[in-house]
């Protein structure tokens, strides 16, 4: 039930929001979307806290900490059930502490239909969670659909149209379309697997636990891996499907870009992690090079992107795309050091990038523009933005002590006894980072500010703690990981042991 | 035969909407009142819901009332779905027509004659019944397309829809003449019986034609040209009878010749209709897009949603009677919903309806539960989850994939990827801000108040439909046909 909660929660606080508004007055919303978002972020930090999460896999089936199921169309076998494991409990803390991040971070940005506003974000999150919780393939297909809508009201409504862009509305609506459309095909695996099982066994079911034993043929098995994978690739998002991502950013008010970067883009990760894997082993070990490739390709490409950006917001979802490329590689490595290292760069990805996002974003309150040629010299207009930005660049680029490095290094280590030219060329991706996260440095803040320009008014408490806790958290993640490597141990064994199996059966072996 | 209580018993819903006629009719001549006529003709309609209702509800056994009519579970499923979107037409006509200049009231009587040829329709096993039930659903459309006879765009739509018409019931007589020349039989069981057993070409051909005439009345493509301009010329509530009555009464009758009367033996003809909804929903969702008219819009869109529902019925199988019914379910119960919002908008005493996309600028910040409103029946027809329009598209997608169907649905999908974008494009101009002028703004009384609860009560059931679909499903299961032998 408490899992239910922590879905629902957010829903509740968000029609609240929206109806306070009109009831009490403008900044009542906030507040509201404010405390909901804690108390979502105290439950589920509670659990990770009193929660068992290193139950072992008992024959091949998983353990889940917290369960929770009851019918809901028994007609087709479906049921509401939830499960929360290490992996998805890590996920939803992610959730809910950029949730309130992104609430505080449009604290001052959003001045109109903040009711409204702050509906669509907690919706938004709030279908987030059930995506990380649910284990049954309808209700896991609902919620990634569902999630959508609040997402394209966020971008088209509350964006911006950046110049020479081709406006928010163009934005919103493009990546409601590549979602939607990947997600339609996602559909026809899911119904395709769900068949499947059906003619096996004269059931109809849509419940994780009873289709992870589906027997396939090899043919089927890969026609349908293929279509989870597509929608999960346009999610992630891997190269030739990213088109997408630079300009939903661009065109996104800070708390979407938090929002985009940050979560949604790991529930493609978790979704490949959670339901590709394992559903479809032998199909997915047949598959690893080609997703591994593309991995590489999307690290290159997109740090190679990133050195031509002018748009400091694209510049950053440039680099998204880049460090997505090693979670690509990570999971479809297999390992469980790989594993483990795709959900520490999960993670740290997630509070360098959102942390970038909202330092982007308050660059754009200070100066209304986004283009770096237009900036130079801030270092000497703030005294506290340009080093904290500098210490996320430095996140952002791997630096040893933080949580990207964590990541990256075990992806790179459990990647090499698989494919060692895979790893040589992802790595090559480190020093590309460096070079772009320096440039976008050099670029924004260093030279000599324009004559006469004023100092520019500085972070407030609200954005320097909240700077400070990201800084706290990625530090964390950097010198002492062990805490989430232990918490999320037994769900990646799970994986591997699943996983693992099928690339033995075809001759990959570390 | 001899027809005695019980076989009135199950004719109740008929009889009480033809009660309804004569009355209506009587108290128009006696006096007119529009409100008054209007609650008589709902009261009417309402007793016919209920009848369906209470034998629904006590699980009336099937039973042939003559050769003509099955009342099963099908047809009172069909009937009380008909019922249901006639009575929202009419909330609508009251109070889309309060302002009209000229004679309110006949719109009532020509409303429930159309009914009537619907219900006929849902339970119509013979050649006969299905032809009466075809011409009373379409010949009150005429006027009622033309009501506003002074203005050119519903004359020239009435004109065009009883051009088409005739053609269309010229194409059914003759591909039943034809079977009829087969078989010498016009029942559906007989039909049936005959092409279980082999058929003939011209019996086939026969079949052909005749789904030439249903499929005009369904604008499948290439039969959709008069789509757009009758739902534009037609006053809104008209036009959301037409998307939503006329054609579920329609598919009805189709579903169950296909069931009962052996269209499943064709093979040729499903393999055509498969064609006709593969072209229906490409290119219904191609043109949908150009459209700046949300009528026209709409029209096109349900165009391509009977091409969806098509692929439900040209799977077949044990699924193919539910999947139907639940397409139709969500599309009437959305479709009512986002009709119900343009006719609020508009009011005939302007030169035209609030038709143009432009005129819905803004319009979630003056009339927030109106947009609202649209806004969740936009996601509905788009399909998207939380809403009715998902589970119709669920089972859509659950059939084809059973049947492998994989070319359709890959239309589907590129389908419902073209829709995304215009009913996006229509959403989100609702809360796009500068409402620089009011550029409609239908009076707000009474009856708009009526009319706001009625589309306000569609929202609700659809996303009951869309949360917690299992009570429905239920329904759909106990009011299937099944296949004889």
């Amino acid at each position: 039930m408490i899992l239910l909660w922590l879905i629902l929660i957010p829903f509740i606080g968000g029609l609240l929001a929206w109806q306070g508004e009109r009831v009490v007055g403008r900044g009542f919303p906030r507040w509201i979307a404010l405390a909901t978002m804690l108390i979502a972020l105290g439950i589920s930090v509670w659990l990770w806290l009193v929660g068992d999460y290193a139950l072992p896999a008992v024959g091949g089936v998983p353990q889940w900490a917290i369960e929770y199921q009851v019918p809901w169309i028994p007609r087709f076998g479906i049921s509401l059930h939830l499960g929360l494991d290490g992996l998805s409990l890590l996920l939803v803390v992610l959730t809910n502490l950029l949730g309130v991040m992104a609430v505080a971070c449009s604290w001052r940005e959003i001045d109109r239909n903040v009711g409204f506003f702050h509906l669509n974000l907690l919706w938004n999150l709030g279908g987030v969670v059930g995506v990380f919780l649910t284990l049954d393939l309808f209700l896991f297909f609902f919620l990634w659909e569902m999630m959508l809508v609040p997402m394209y009201f966020l971008i088209a409504l509350w964006g911006h149209n950046s110049p020479g862009g081709k406006g928010r509305i163009y934005a919103a609506t493009k990546f409601f379309i590549f979602t939607q459309v990947s997600g339609l095909i996602m559909l026809l695996a899911i119904l395709g697997l769900v068949l499947v099982h059906y003619q096996q066994t004269g059931t109809i079911s849509f419940d994780y636990m009873v289709l992870l034993k589906t027997v396939m043929s090899p043919q089927v098995e890969m026609v349908l891996m293929l279509g989870f994978f597509i929608a999960f690739a346009v999610k992630t998002p891997m190269v030739p499907l990213h088109s997408w991502l630079p300009d939903a950013h661009s065109q996104a008010p800070t708390a979407g870009s938090v929002d985009l970067a940050g979560i949604l883009l790991k529930t493609a990760a978790y979704g490949m992690l959670r339901f590709a894997l394992p559903l479809f082993p032998n199909a997915s070990a047949q598959f690893a090079p080609v997703a591994m490739w593309f991995g590489v390709v999307g690290i290159l490409y997109g740090a190679f992107l990133c050195f031509s950006q002018n748009d400091i917001k694209r510049l950053v979802a440039y680099s998204s795309v880049s460090h997505m490329g090693f979670v690509l590689i990570g999971i479809y490595a297999g390992t469980t050091q790989a594993l483990q290292g795709v959900v520490v760069q999960m993670l740290a990805h997630g509070l360098s990038a959102g942390a970038l996002f909202i330092l982007c974003g308050e660059i754009y309150e200070r100066l209304h523009t986004r283009e770096l040629s237009k900036m130079g010299g801030l270092w000497a207009r703030f005294p506290y933005l340009p080093p904290i930005a500098l210490f996320f660049s430095i996140a952002a680029l791997g630096m040893p002590g933080l949580g990207n490095f964590i990541g990256e290094f075990l992806i790179l280590l459990g990647s090499w006894p698989i494919s060692p030219l895979i790893t040589i060329f992802a790595s090559s991706g480190l020093v590309f980072g460096a070079v772009y996260s320096l440039i976008l440095v050099q670029r924004a803040f260093h030279g000599a500010p324009a004559d006469g320009a004023p100092p520019l008014k500085d972070l407030g408490k609200r954005e320097l703690s909240m700077m400070a806790l990201l800084m706290v958290l990625l530090l964390a993640l950097g010198l002492y990981p062990q805490f989430v490597l232990d918490t999320s141990a037994a769900s990646m064994d799970q994986v591997h042991s699943i996983y693992g199996a099928a690339q033995a059966l075809i001759g990959v072996t570390p | 035969m001899t027809l005695t209580s019980l076989h009135f018993a199950a004719l109740s819903p008929i009889l009480l909407v033809s009660a309804t006629i004569v009355v209506v009719m009587l108290a128009i001549a006696f006096k007119r009142h529009h409100r008054g006529n209007a609650t008589l003709s709902v009261v009417g309609l309402n007793l016919a819901l209920f009848a369906c209702a209470v034998m629904i509800w006590i699980a009336h056994p099937a039973m042939m009332v003559t050769p003509l009519f099955a009342v099963d579970g099908y047809a009172l499923f069909y009937m009380a779905l008909i019922l249901v979107a006639t009575l929202a037409t009419a909330t609508l006509s009251h109070a889309y027509l309060e302002g009209f200049k000229g004679e309110k009231e006949e719109m009532y009587l020509l409303l429930c004659l159309s009914a009537l040829g619907g219900l006929t329709l849902a339970c119509a096993t013979h050649f006969a019944s299905l032809f009466i039930g075809f011409e009373l659903l379409s010949v009150p459309l005429y006027a009622m397309i033309a009501y506003p006879v002074k203005n050119r765009r519903p004359l020239e739509g009435g004109l065009k829809y009883l051009v088409l018409s005739a053609v269309a019931s010229a194409f059914l007589l003759f591909g039943m003449a034809l079977i009829y020349s087969q078989t010498g039989q016009l029942g559906f069981a007989e039909v049936g019986a005959y092409f279980a057993a082999g058929g003939s070409s011209i019996a086939v051909l026969g079949g052909a034609l005749l789904l030439i005439g249903l499929g005009f009345k369904l604008s499948l493509v290439p039969f959709h040209l008069w789509t757009p301009d009758v739902y534009e010329g037609a006053p809104a509530p008209v036009a959301s009878y037409l998307a939503t009555a006329s054609k579920t009464a329609i598919f009805a009758v189709l579903m169950r010749y296909f069931v009962e009367a052996g269209g499943y033996y064709q093979a040729s003809l499903v393999e055509v209709l498969g064609w006709l909804a593969f072209a229906s929903i490409l290119i219904g969702n191609v043109l949908a897009v150009r459209q700046n008219n949300v009528k026209r819009m709409l029209a096109y869109s349900s165009i391509a949603h009977f091409g969806y529902c098509m692929v439900a019925l040209v799977a077949g199988g044990p699924l193919a009677v539910e999947a139907v019914g639940a397409y139709l379910l969500t599309y009437v119960v959305t479709s009512i919903g986002a009709f119900g919002v343009v006719t609020l908008s508009s009011s005939p005493m302007g030169e035209r309806d609030a038709d143009v996309i432009y005129d819905y600028r803004g319009l979630f910040w003056r009339r927030p539960y109106l947009a609202s409103i649209l806004t969740a029946m936009l996601l509905s027809l788009a399909g998207i989850p939380l809403t009715a329009g998902f589970i119709g598209k669920f089972y859509v997608v659950a059939i084809g994939v059973d049947a492998h169907l994989w070319w359709l649905m890959g239309a589907v999908i590129v389908g419902s990827g073209i829709g995304l974008y215009y009913y996006l494009r229509l959403m989100v101009s609702l809360f796009l801000l500068d409402p620089s002028k009011h550029r409609f703004s239908a009076p707000i009384d009474w009856a708009q108040r009526i009319g706001g609860i009625m589309t306000l009560l569609a929202m609700l059931l659809m996303l009951a439909l869309g949360i917690f679909p299992q009570p429905f499903i239920h329904l759909l299961q106990i009011s299937t046909i099944i296949p004889p032998g």
